[in-house]
């Protein structure tokens, strides 16, 4: 439920179950509680990708990405969700240390508002749908009028918004939104030193600006003046890149292998104890170490990895002509309950078409081919894996069944 | 001891001869309690009566999947017996545990006030740790100490243990309880393996034998993991357990109805009688207020 401060003030945290439902958890835009845990739930930007982590985004929660190989997706889903926090009124952060956050937030995709979303959607399908009118069944007619199965999995649209990512946000919108900016080079050269814990000078000064901003805020219920609640989004870019000074990218043996998992531990007490959210985007093909992965995947809440098809051999694959890339579902949180929101569908893959980004169920065409060839075959067997490996929330799969 | 172990012996047999009967029977009367449906034995004493045992180390072990809701079952089981309880929770806040345990019928809180409950809430004291005040130097250091690298080994951890779970004159509990969720995040804060085991001996030397407790550790745990250091430290616990519960998710994916297996390892090869580890494989389902065990294969779904 929503984390209003409690008496006690500094000792609250976002979890804390509200005796009165309802009307106190409206009060803050851009929000819906969730039925399985009581948590407020935030959109991430992008309405296909909160069915598939059950709702949204928790507030006090940290959702992890792993870059594809390019980075491409995974900077589209990070500037998706930071244009959320701007339609809902949402307060910013924004932490990089290759691309000036003020460049970042400009290059912002514009909200589709009102009817413009369904006018896209109808061009989309028109195409499609016309043919399919014109052939009613004529072999298995008992099926004409089951209903279609949706590929994109929907939510009721209040919640989330969608975006065009052909046009830019206008900056009427950011005039009521508070940014705030970590640009590590101008961090790093302005601040002189301060105290660093054992752990890389950049996460930590990144730590202290963060706690700074929560506390002076009034993010974490300190300051029982502020009536008008609000949540902060976090985006941090590319953490654990050689841009932040780890070198768990770069090398088998890195100096420091411990940085980033005390960072995410105590980003993990922050984020609990204040109303925000935050994404951060790992680059996690280059991490050689994969115990470091291993470890981060369980400091984190929501981990979901990006694998594009750029560059390897699926691209030109006739299987996944209509897709661009995979999506995994690794890790759901459990919150406040022994079972989580695990969507159904394991096997989704994103497309960017013209101006709309989706996450859909991975539908792989029939193969009408009267012989079956070695590579189509193998394909196949690979398509195979795929499906039998599921959310680590539950369980994962490693064999799959060889019929 | 004798009696014991024939009891134990008994139920295996009859276990293996019966087992499909008594999975349907177990499903033909679902029960609804609290306490986790039809649970063997092994996990279901009464810490009152004599056949308790105590003064034992219980690991809890996951693969593949996630083995908290072992911890909120101890959580909740050693509370309604009475025991006083250490709870270090590294991982999650208090209201996250308070909250199921509030579904699975004991209050935290209450057990806070009431003096039951010492809880240990990981993240604030890290936090109070690194962004406390300089001026606001508390009588104790605090328990996670190495973090800041001020301490490399976990000795402020231990001595937070042992003044919580030594008795004082005025405590009427039933028996010190140590749980720990989860050690393997230890290892990611910077704590060497070494001193790791070194807290967990010095732990069991305190509570397990000194004052009678027991101790209940989460670890996790995966088959071709690249932590090894990880996997150094969970090797080195399970042989020291007494009881091993390990929850895997199943090899063949994921699945609506069986959420994963769960195979307890009772080490009675540790109580040198020349006896063999006994190993009792279940099938789970997690509900939201309960979780179901029944044998392998016989899940609702499939009967």
């Amino acid at each position: 439920m929503a984390a209003a401060p409690a008496p006690r003030g500094c000792g609250a945290t976002s979890f804390q179950r509200k005796a009165a439902a309802g009307s106190r958890l409206a009060a803050v835009a851009g929000t819906r509680p969730s039925v399985r845990h009581g948590q407020l739930l935030l959109s991430s930007g992008l309405p296909s990708l909160d069915c598939v982590l059950g709702g949204g985004i928790a507030v006090g929660t940290l959702l992890l990405i792993e870059e594809d190989t390019y980075g491409l997706y995974s900077n589209l889903l990070f500037k998706y969700f930071l244009a959320e926090g701007v339609v809902c009124g949402h307060d910013l952060f924004v932490a990089s240390a290759k691309e000036h956050p003020d460049n970042i937030l400009k290059e912002l995709p514009a909200p589709l508002l009102g009817d413009t979303y369904r006018n896209e959607l109808r061009e989309e399908t028109t195409a499609v749908k016309s043919e399919e009118f014109q052939d009613a069944m004529k072999i298995a007619w008992r099926y004409q009028n089951l209903p279609k199965i949706e590929t994109s999995p929907t939510t009721s649209t209040k919640f989330g918004h969608y975006y065009d990512v052909s046009k830019r946000m206008s900056p009427e919108l950011f005039q009521s939104v508070k940014q705030h900016r970590f640009y590590l080079p101008e961090e790093l050269s302005s601040q002189p030193e301060m105290k660093t814990w054992n752990m890389n000078s950049a996460y930590a000064r990144l730590l202290q600006s963060i706690q700074r901003i929560i506390y002076q805020e009034g993010f974490d219920g300190s300051d029982p003046q502020k009536k008008q609640k609000t949540i902060l989004r976090i985006g941090i870019q590319s953490l654990g890149s050689m841009m932040w000074g780890d070198d768990i990218c770069s090398s088998d043996t890195p100096e420091d292998v411990h940085s980033l998992t005390k960072f995410l531990y105590v980003l993990r007490g922050l984020l609990r104890k204040s109303l925000s959210a935050c994404i951060i985007t790992v680059p996690a093909h280059l991490i050689q170490n994969k115990a470091i992965m291993e470890r981060v995947t369980n400091l984190s809440d929501t981990v979901v990895g990006l694998e594009s098809f750029i560059g390897s051999e699926r691209e030109t694959n006739p299987l996944y002509k209509d897709y661009h890339g995979l999506v995994h579902v690794h890790q759901i949180p459990r919150l406040n309950s022994l079972i989580c929101d695990v969507s159904d569908t394991k096997d989704l893959a994103f497309r960017l078409k013209r101006k709309l980004f989706t996450i859909e169920r991975l539908h792989l065409p029939p193969d009408l081919s009267d012989t079956v060839s070695r590579t189509s075959k193998q394909d196949l067997a690979e398509a195979a894996k795929l499906l039998s490996s599921g959310c680590g929330a539950m369980a994962i799969g490693k064999k799959h069944l060889d019929f | 001891r004798a009696l014991r172990t024939n009891r134990v012996k008994e139920e295996a047999t009859s276990q293996t001869v019966s087992k499909a009967g008594e999975g349907i029977k177990a499903l033909a009367a679902p029960t609804q309690s609290r306490d986790f449906g039809w649970l063997p034995d092994s996990l279901r004493p009464d810490p009152g009566s004599q056949l308790c045992e105590r003064g034992k180390f219980t690991l809890l072990r996951d693969t593949r999947t996630d083995g908290s809701f072992l911890v909120h079952h101890f959580l909740s089981f050693y509370l309604r017996a009475g025991c006083k309880v250490c709870f270090v929770a590294l991982l999650q806040s208090f209201s996250h545990y308070n909250i199921v345990a509030q579904k699975l019928g004991v209050s935290l809180a209450a057990a806070k006030e009431r003096g039951q409950l010492v809880f240990l809430e990981g993240l604030r004291s890290c936090l109070d740790l690194l962004f406390g005040e300089e001026e606001e130097q508390p009588a104790q250091p605090s328990p996670l100490q190495f973090i800041s690298g001020s301490a490399s080994d976990l000795r402020a951890l231990f001595d937070f243990v042992r003044t919580s779970l030594t008795p004082s004159d005025s405590d009427s509990w039933k028996g010190p309880v140590l749980l720990v969720d989860d050690l393997s995040v230890l290892l990611g804060l910077g704590a060497a393996p070494v001193a790791v085991l070194d807290f967990i001996h010095y732990c069991r030397v305190t509570v397990c034998s000194r004052l009678q407790g027991n101790i209940v550790v989460l670890v996790h745990s995966n088959e071709d993991s690249e932590d090894e250091e990880n996997e150094l430290v969970v090797n080195a616990l399970c042989h020291h357990s007494d009881l091993i519960l390990w929850a895997e998710g199943l090899a063949t994916g994921f699945c609506k109805d069986v959420h994963g297996q769960i195979k307890i390892i009772k080490r009675l090869s540790l109580e040198l009688t020349g006896e063999q580890d006994q190993v009792q494989i279940y099938q789970y389902k997690i509900q939201d207020k309960n979780v179901t065990f029944f044998a392998r294969g016989l899940s609702a779904a499939v009967l």
